[in-house]
């Protein structure tokens, strides 16, 4: 990629997504670590864009941003006596070392394998007008059986949380 | 029954009774006026003639003067810019600074004038006279408000977090501007014409809600926190019927890029509201829903939890939210008019004069169904909203998504001319719409006005039709 | 542009990386369990970013792969997420309604 405005943007956002992810890490107030993540998940939809993975990028915005945020909203607001601080647990510094690891792994394999000489662009074979009829053919195509399991993963995953949460009528009083 | 009572009439009523049309007046006006006026009216008609024979003669096709789509003078730009050798960064960035500053114009202009418009056709509806004092018509009165608010102070409660009290009115503005993007003015002028159009503006107005939220919450107050939870329950429903008829819209046109949509109306020669009418009609009830607009805005329902979720703003950051309101109105006007109402075209007119200009008709008369919407409906209880999204939109738009993927595969891939098929689809969504909605209303055990009992009360003691016994002295 | 500063797969792997380390700590951490969430779903997206800028640069892997695999694994990968974000923040509000609190570290009755 040598555009200088798709690496500024990549500069800027990957700047805006890691100083999200700090600051949900440090942030004491549960409801500002929530903003912080939105801005992280939206700094990540902009990370997204910059590998022209234009339907990704806009998928990220709506279900990350728009829906899992919300629902954590809501999470936090069924949850009245809880406490609000974005405390630490015991184990702060095996948890940050374990991260420090996994972080330090992960960039070391980055660097030291041959595959950072592969520069090429993939979307210029394909289709260069739009991903989403490559991906829906892909999901209606070779991956049909992943995406039949994916539905049936969501169903139940909506029943389990109905189920879960449901109030029987009257087992409150009793309690 | 005392049916002959007699009373003066009011002085409003007296107002009304004398009150005399725009034509009467013209027609009362002197000779030389009357000749002015027809020399300047016959000079335009010529004018707006000529103007269409040079357009349809192609005598100002593609030249920078062809004002009918303003992304010809803007490439033409482009071109001289790229002739002049500068690097290509510097038309990009001109024209997108030409472009946000056209759609940021666009919209302030329009906040301007839609609360103006809004204030006083509600007056109209209301038998009053509304805003009429500060300049011309009173058209200066939302530019008087706006110095208003900028000079009040600016309150912040007790308790309140900081942080999240000062981001909510930036970021519930965001969107509002942001959803601009994608419409399509004219066949080539849109500021990013993107091919995830319909996900993108699904997208962003999701992003509204948690600014909702987090005034409620910042606020410390419990109004705002009930308006605010309220907003968000009520969004997290509408977001799905939204969802799903534009999911049908996109099925049908076989693109989720906006200018296609409108391509494909233009193509078949019918504006989606026909083929579509269920979709249309919950395209434009959630929306009112998602933005917060009357017959749903329990969410700052005045008359039960103060302002709701900005009960605690004051000065401008409360003109923000009501602007973001209005503006969110006329965005939602855009989306409408793309979808349903056949965008920038009007059957072949869109050649003789600009598409923007036929856009904008279409956002204004929307708008102005939203204010007729305000004026008539009263505001319906949370249960109420909740309940006729889960049990009546979802479903009835699930079915006709069915139906739609069917008539989709049939225009697309029959052969048949376009008048069978699409005439057959509009044909059955018609009666499925008609259908659906009667049987599946029954079904879930609405009652219909008619069939409900009259209140006895009401008809013989007071009430309107008592009141309509009434008659009026002058 | 000198070559030094064009992106490359690499760079993305280390943003990849590092959000990935920091969802980690974020997940590990925290009392509070919807915090617990927000860490999961932090390393999630940074396996998205993984997948998507293999996607965007793997035109060297295979000749008949096809390119734009990546994007489907995300898609599921985002399907994935949006069933275990309700079934998770199902779960916490279960445990607040049985303890009152959402606290992990309060959260140990077989420890008795």
């Amino acid at each position: 990629m040598e555009s200088p405005g798709i690496i500024l943007a990549f500069w800027i956002f990957s700047a805006i997504t890691v100083a999200g992810c700090l600051m949900v890490l440090v942030s004491r107030n549960l409801l500002h670590a929530l903003v912080f993540l939105v801005l992280a998940f939206l700094g990540m939809a902009g990370l997204f864009l910059t590998l022209s993975a234009d339907f990704i990028a806009v998928a990220q915005i709506l279900i990350y941003a728009g829906s899992i945020a919300v629902l954590m909203v809501f999470a936090i607001m069924l949850t009245p006596l809880a406490a609000r601080d974005n405390g630490n647990s015991l184990y702060v510094l095996p948890a940050l070392a374990a991260g420090l690891g996994i972080a330090g792994i992960i960039g070391f394999v980055a660097v030291n394998s041959p595959w950072a000489q592969l520069t090429g662009d993939a979307l210029k074979q394909g289709d260069p007008d739009t991903t989403v009829s490559v991906i829906g053919d892909l999901l209606v195509g070779r991956y049909v059986l992943p995406f039949e399991v994916a539905s049936i993963l969501l169903f139940f995953g909506l029943l389990g949380a109905i189920v879960l949460v449901h109030e029987r009528r009257g087992a409150r009083e009793s309690s | 029954m005392t049916a002959d009572v007699r009373r003066p009439a009011t002085p409003m009523e007296q107002q009304i009774r004398e009150h005399r049309s725009l034509v009467q007046r013209a027609l009362a006006l002197g000779g030389g006026w009357k000749f002015i006026l027809g020399v300047v009216g016959l000079g335009t008609l010529i004018a707006l003639a000529a103007g269409g024979f040079l357009v349809v003669g192609g005598y100002l096709d593609g030249r920078w003067y062809d004002i009918r789509d303003l992304g010809i003078p803007t490439s033409h730009l482009v071109y001289w810019m790229q002739a002049q050798g500068l690097s290509p960064a510097v038309p990009y960035l001109t024209t997108a600074l030409l472009g946000g500053l056209g759609i940021l114009s666009l919209v302030g202009g329009w906040l301007v004038i839609g609360s103006w418009v809004e204030r006083r056709v509600i007056a109209k509806f209301q038998i009053r006279q509304g805003p009429n004092r500060v300049g011309l018509f009173g058209l200066l009165q939302p530019v008087a408000d706006a110095v208003k608010l900028m000079q009040k102070e600016i309150l912040i409660p007790l308790g309140a977090d900081r942080l999240l009290f000062f981001l909510p009115p930036i970021l519930i503005f965001l969107p509002a501007m942001l959803g601009w993007a994608p419409v399509p003015w004219a066949p080539r002028m849109s500021y990013v014409d993107m091919n995830v159009g319909v996900v993108y503006v699904i997208a962003i107005s999701s992003l509204g809600v948690l600014a909702v939220f987090l005034a409620g919450w910042s606020s410390n107050n419990h109004y705002a926190l009930l308006g605010a939870m309220r907003t968000v329950a009520m969004m997290v429903s509408y977001e799905i019927p939204i969802s799903l008829s534009l999911l049908s819209v996109v099925l049908l046109t076989g693109s989720l890029q906006l200018s296609q949509i409108v391509a494909w109306q233009q193509q078949y020669h019918v504006w989606l509201i026909v083929v579509l009418p269920l979709a249309a009609f919950t395209f434009l009830f959630a929306s009112t829903a998602e933005i917060n607009r009357t017959p749903n805005d329990i969410g700052e329902a005045e008359s039960e939890i103060v302002a709701g979720f900005h009960t605690e703003y004051s000065g401008m950051k409360a003109g923000l939210f009501l602007a973001v309101e209005l503006g969110n109105a006329i965005l939602v006007g855009a989306m409408m008019s793309t979808f349903f109402l056949g965008g920038y075209t009007l059957f072949g007119l869109e050649l003789w004069i600009p598409g923007y200009l036929i856009l904008a008709t279409k956002i204004g008369a929307v708008y102005f169904v939203f204010v007729w919407l305000r004026a008539t409906l009263p505001r319906f209880r949370l249960d109420q909203l909740m309940g006729f999204a889960w049990k009546f939109l979802i479903p009835l738009a699930i079915i006709q998504l069915l139906v739609i993927a069917v008539e989709s595969m049939v225009i697309a891939q029959s052969g048949l001319p376009g008048i069978v098929t699409v005439g057959g689809s509009i044909a059955v969504n018609l009666v499925l719409t008609f259908v659906g909605v009667r049987a599946w209303a029954s079904g879930i055990g609405y009652v219909s006005e008619a069939a409900a009992s009259t209140p006895l009360l009401t008809n013989t003691v007071g009430g309107l039709r008592a009141a309509e016994r009434i008659r009026v002295v002058s | 542009m000198p070559e030094g500063l064009s992106v490359t797969l690499v760079h993305y792997l280390a943003v990849s990386g590092l959000i990935f380390g920091l969802g980690t700590g974020v997940a590990l951490s925290k009392r509070n369990a919807v915090a617990v969430l927000m860490g999961v779903e932090l390393m999630l997206n940074a396996v998205n970013l993984t997948l998507l800028a293999f996607s965007r640069f793997s035109s060297a892997f295979a000749e008949g792969e096809e390119p734009l695999a990546g994007h489907v694994f995300v898609v599921f990968v985002l399907t994935v997420a949006a069933a275990e974000a309700a079934v998770a923040l199902a779960m916490a509000v279960l445990v607040y309604r049985q303890r009152e609190t959402v606290d992990l570290d309060r959260v140990n009755l077989l420890r008795g």
